[in-house]
């Protein structure tokens, strides 16, 4: 059985890590980070195709770099992050040790062959089929088949970590309730399960129809059951990102929650109202009644949306809090203007917060209303929005935690610290941008995956406006912002791993965690604790309010349809 | 550490909540009844609601009725494609045919006028994208939507594919006239 000389100690932190599941963590994000380089050069050949001036790759090479970029980025480097996330958050923070190490393994071996498998196929050029293939166009079998290992290995990685929480409550490695943030990652594995299950509920069935034992899929079909697959993909990413964000108000401020009955409250809301909202895929969809749409839509996606509404109000709540106990209590923003910048783990939290609340949560709701969507599917607004949500939120929360854990988890010391202080807010601005232009450009029509706006070589083809040049051509002026932000990180992270200091069992020069926050007696303004994030939290709802009835106007100036 | 590690108070479930937590969750969740109440009502008082009518058709069964209207309705040919121009009766139900890589045919309608638009693909899934009165449905091969649509705007429009198509797809646009 586990014996001590199987932990280790973290010397900074106090954590305690388990090593198999140590080595284990380490492997999956080194494999994310990989998968996210890939995915990123990818990026960049889309990119600089949609720039018209440049209009680099031509249309074979285009649909094949798009379809490799979606699944890397979406599908390897976001979900290999989150096993690591999911070791993390039962066998390190619950001191526990991981369940069954070799079942671990054969996960991460099967989703390192599937991604491969995958990625194989794609280059190989005969399944450009973007990442949702969607029926009946076909790709080669190893694409479908890539990604079904790849979802085995992921379930399997699931399991180990229910079963290490049962482990972890057997041996009674911890008192009373999870950590909040294990909360978060049990919330992100239950959807998992549901998540993979609908994948492969779809993409073995595909698979069969491509080898000939099925006859057909029907295309209606294909589409509701690849969403509940695709979107609540999105629903861990969402859980996931929180909960690193929680995490990292902790690391760096000491911050408590502020209640932990709403932040856990929220965190269930995840899980009962999200399932359905694939509805919102398929709004403009023929034979899906209206009844069906509005009530997963709505039913399923505001309460849901309420739930991240709370995060965006606790996260920055409990940090400010946790500021102004330590003394920056003055006016409405000191715990902000006070806040570390120049530290990439909270620098990279903060504006994953921002942009994935300001940019992608109110896009995503606008366009998920059932009518909305009539101006906006599938036009390049689409991928704007996701760029903000996941692209961005996502990634930059994880990128955050990476460059916590290169001290914590591998003990390395950062290499050029200068050049990582700017890498979040490199990163960050310019996907703001990629999403922002891209959006931009969606509200006047134009398409998302799609090789030429200017359609050369068409019978007839459409003139878009020079707005909508210039927007695409600002788009791809940030995606070169963006690459170069996303490269740095990349390069940063490796090279710390092979170059860093070594950092031993020595303490680090600096406090890897901050002082813990007990209690938030006597802070704030009058009988508001957090003055500043209720300010800011009002300052979103309003624009969220002004820019949805925008929308409506919109809407309603165009030709009627009933 | 209080977010990596169990709550300090065994029973934190009976812990009180922040006054800012509830005023924003009540804000919240008005917010969210009004987002949920509006898209109802606009089925009621809105101009632009998606029709619920669709059915299951065949590409074979979808072109015959495409073909009789054009056969019937046609005012003239475009472009070295001999793209035939459809002028159909006010209220009647016109087909457009999306296939690999195109929207077959063209049609004219009158401003402020409404027709039956039916949508059905061919082979695979395409996007029609109205530009630039920027309307964008999903077309599924198999299903037919019937949609009816009131141009309010005379001009030019173009239908641009939005729902990735294979290599052609950039050159899958078509045209309606609206006069
Ligand atoms: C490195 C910076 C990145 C750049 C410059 C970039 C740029 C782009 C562009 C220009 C598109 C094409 C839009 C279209 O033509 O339809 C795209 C699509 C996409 N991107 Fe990114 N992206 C980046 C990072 C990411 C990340 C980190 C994610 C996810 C975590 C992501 C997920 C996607 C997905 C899912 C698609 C859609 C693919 C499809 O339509 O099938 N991207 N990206
Ligand atoms: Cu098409
Ligand atoms: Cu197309």
């Amino acid at each position: 059985m586990t014996t001590n000389t199987d932990f280790r100690t973290c010397p900074d932190t106090g954590l305690l890590f388990h090593k198999p599941a140590e080595t284990l963590m380490k492997l999956n994000a080194v494999a994310a980070v990989v998968f996210l380089l890939v995915g990123g050069i990818m990026g960049l050949g889309v990119g600089l195709t949609r720039w018209p001036a440049v209009h680099l790759l031509p249309a074979d090479l285009f649909y094949l770099v798009l379809t490799s970029h979606g699944i890397n980025v979406l599908i390897f480097w976001i979900i290999f992050f989150e096993v690591a996330v999911l070791y993390f958050c039962s066998s390190t923070l619950l001191r526990c040790r991981l369940a069954t190490p070799r079942w671990a393994w054969l996960g991460f071996f099967l989703m390192i062959i599937g991604a491969i498998t995958n990625n194989v196929s794609v280059l190989q050029g005969q399944s450009s089929v973007m990442m949702t293939s969607y029926v009946p166009m076909a790709a080669e079998p190893g694409f479908y088949l890539g990604l079904i290992l790849f979802a085995v290995g992921a379930l399997i990685a699931v399991f180990v970590f229910f079963g290490t929480l049962v482990v972890a409550r057997e041996e009674r490695t911890y008192e009373g309730s999870v950590p909040l943030v294990t909360f978060g990652a049990i919330v992100a594995a239950i959807i998992a399960v549901f998540t993979i299950a609908s994948g492969a509920i779809i993409l073995i069935p595909t698979l069969l129809w491509k080898l000939g034992y099925i006859a057909s899929i029907d295309p209606a079909m294909y589409r509701i059951i690849w969403w509940a697959f695709g979107h609540s993909s999105q629903q861990i990413n969402v859980a996931a990102q929180v909960a690193v964000w929680y995490a990292i108000a902790t690391v760096v401020f000491g911050a408590k929650p502020l209640s932990e009955k709403v932040s856990r409250g929220a965190f269930l809301l995840y899980i009962l109202f999200l399932q359905l909202a694939s509805a919102h895929h398929i709004l403009v969809d023929p034979g899906v009644s209206s009844e069906w749409k509005i009530f997963n839509t709505s039913y399923a996606m505001y309460l849901a949306v309420m739930a991240s509404m709370i995060h965006g109000l606790t996260v920055p709540g409990s940090i400010e809090a946790a500021q102004r106990k330590r003394g920056f209590d003055k006016g409405l923003f000191e715990w902000l203007r006070k806040a570390p910048w120049g530290n990439p783990t909270f620098s990279a939290m903060f504006l994953s917060l921002i942009i994935f609340g300001f940019l992608g949560g109110i896009s995503g709701v606008v366009m998920g209303v059932e009518q909305i969507n009539l101006i906006i599917h599938n036009t390049i607004y689409v991928p704007g929005h996701f760029h903000a949500t996941v692209a961005t939120g996502t990634t930059l929360a994880f990128m955050a935690l990476t460059y916590w854990l290169v001290p914590v988890l591998f003990r390395r010391e950062m290499i050029f610290k200068n050049v990582a202080k700017w890498q979040p807010y490199i990163f960050g601005i310019g996907m703001s941008g990629v999403s922002l232009f891209m959006m931009g450009a969606g509200t006047l029509g134009v398409p998302r995956r799609h090789w030429d706006m200017a359609m050369s070589g068409a019978a007839m083809p459409y003139d878009f406006p020079a707005t909508a040049y210039t927007l695409m051509g600002l788009a791809g002026m940030s995606v070169v912002v963006a690459v170069i932000g996303g490269a740095l990180f990349c390069l940063l992270i490796v090279g710390s791993l092979l170059f860093g200091k070594k950092l031993g069992n020595q303490k680090y020069h600096e406090p890897l965690i901050a002082e813990p926050i007990t209690d938030y007696e006597g802070i704030g303004m009058g009988k508001i604790a957090i003055p500043g994030t209720f300010a800011l939290a009002m300052v979103f709802l309003l624009s969220f309010v002004l820019y949805y009835f925008v929308n409506w106007k919109y809407l309603a100036s165009t030709w009627g349809l009933s | 550490m209080s977010t990596l590690s169990p709550p300090p108070k065994r029973i934190w479930w009976n812990e009180p909540i922040e006054r800012v937590e509830l005023i924003w969750i009540a804000l919240v969740l008005i917010w969210g009844l009004i987002m949920t109440f509006m898209m109802p009502y606009w089925h009621v008082v809105g101009k632009q609601n998606l029709s619920n009518e669709a059915y299951r058709t065949t590409p074979e069964v979808y072109m015959a009725k495409a073909q009789a209207v054009v056969d019937k309705y046609t005012i003239r040919t475009e472009t070295d494609r001999q793209y035939p121009v459809v002028k159909p009766p006010v209220g009647s139900d016109i087909y457009l045919v999306a296939r690999l890589w195109e929207w077959w045919p063209i049609f004219e309608l009158e401003v402020n006028k409404s027709y039956r638009l039916h949508l059905s693909s061919m082979d695979w899934q395409h996007g029609f994208s109205l530009q630039p009165a920027n309307i964008n449905i999903q077309v599924l091969p198999g299903y037919e939507l019937v949609v009816t649509v009131t141009p309010n705007k005379s001009g030019e429009y173009s239908i641009i594919c939005n729902e990735f198509c294979g290599i052609g797809h950039h050159t899958m646009v078509g045209k309606i006239y609206v006069k």
